[in-house]
């Protein structure tokens, strides 16, 4: 089980409180009419499935019911950081090998 | 939606055509969820001694309010309505005599009031409430359990995953997690004392929960 800090209760919790929404990020067109059938699927249906950092998107589905952000190792399950919606991540795939070959905490 | 943050008090007070009463007076019957497991009974026939002590507080009035926590006319206000202020801080709670809030999320208030002023209490929130903001009735929705006793902690270790240590969980705090699978909001009122608001779907589930889960414990009803 995983023991994810949700940032809106400041507080711990038990993975089973909270449910994962998929992918972070995911802008929507500004102009969907716009949009080639290739980009509008890409918008819909294509989604990320990396080996390492990925970002997703949480809920905290029995607690606060708020959503949040979260970037997770899918190797080793490990959670880098969480950090509210709207805000960008500070653990990225680039910068993890920077810090640990400058010896710095990530 | 910008329009309706600088909505007066007197606008707003507009929208009280949707407020109706729901409870019209003390002498129409009310039952609560566990009505069927008769607490008043098994009060009087069931053990009187146990680790467990469960009590129902039956027809609540359960108001559900979302505000702006940095609105400081819409702290204000509740706090001039319900003579106790809003609990910004996450998972703290706040009671004075019969009304209490509880901290839901960081724009949502559980305030739980006797049932009969509930209508009373939302009408002076449309009358005087300023801004954007939300008030539900949601009483029919859940009912309220006290729970208490020399056991009460192991039997919410037993159903919960939360730490119930009293460094970690003090007086006062609540928290919206789950009990027995079922979403439950758990506020410690005492050392040994807590109260559990649940869903009126689950109640019959979490009485059957509790009563198993207090088997060897003892469990006392108190009407």
């Amino acid at each position: 089980m995983l023991h994810i800090y949700c940032p809106h209760c400041a507080e711990y919790r038990e993975e089973e409180e909270f449910h994962c929404a998929g992918q972070a990020h995911i802008a929507r067109p500004l102009d969907p009419e716009a949009c080639s059938d290739e980009e509008w699927g890409e918008y819909l249906f294509f989604r990320k499935n990396p080996r390492g950092l990925h970002h997703e998107l949480w809920v905290h589905a029995a607690g606060c019911r708020k959503f949040f952000n979260l970037t997770r190792d899918t190797q080793s399950y490990e959670i880098k950081e969480v950090y509210m919606i709207g805000e960008q991540p500070s653990v990225v795939a680039g910068s993890v090998q920077q810090t640990t070959a400058s010896g710095a905490k990530s | 939606m910008s329009e309706m943050n600088n909505m007066t008090a007197a606008e707003s007070a507009a929208t009280k055509a949707a407020v109706m009463n729901q409870v019209p007076g003390p002498d129409v019957e009310g039952q609560s969820p566990l009505h069927h497991a008769d607490f008043a009974g098994l009060a009087k026939r069931g053990m009187q001694e146990g680790g467990i002590h469960l009590r129902e507080l039956a027809l609540l009035g359960h108001l559900t309010l979302r505000c702006d926590s940095s609105n400081h006319e819409q702290v204000a206000c509740v706090a001039a309505i319900l003579g106790v202020s809003l609990p910004l801080t996450p998972l703290t709670s706040a009671e004075k005599g019969a009304y209490s809030i509880r901290w839901m999320s960081p724009d949502e208030w559980l305030i739980l009031v006797p049932g009969l002023e509930a209508f009373s209490i939302e009408s002076q929130f449309r009358d005087a409430m300023p801004g954007h903001y939300s008030l539900v009735n949601s009483s029919g929705g859940s009912t309220v359990l006290m729970l208490s006793g020399d056991n009460a902690v192991e039997l919410l270790k037993k159903s919960t995953t939360v730490d119930w240590h009293l460094s970690e969980f003090p007086v006062g705090k609540v928290v919206s997690t789950l009990f027995a699978k079922s979403t439950a909001t758990i506020r410690r009122t005492g050392d040994q004392c807590f109260e559990l608001v649940i869903r009126r779907s689950f109640a019959d589930y979490i009485w059957l929960w509790i009563q198993d889960a207090s088997l060897e414990y003892g469990l006392v009803i108190k009407a």
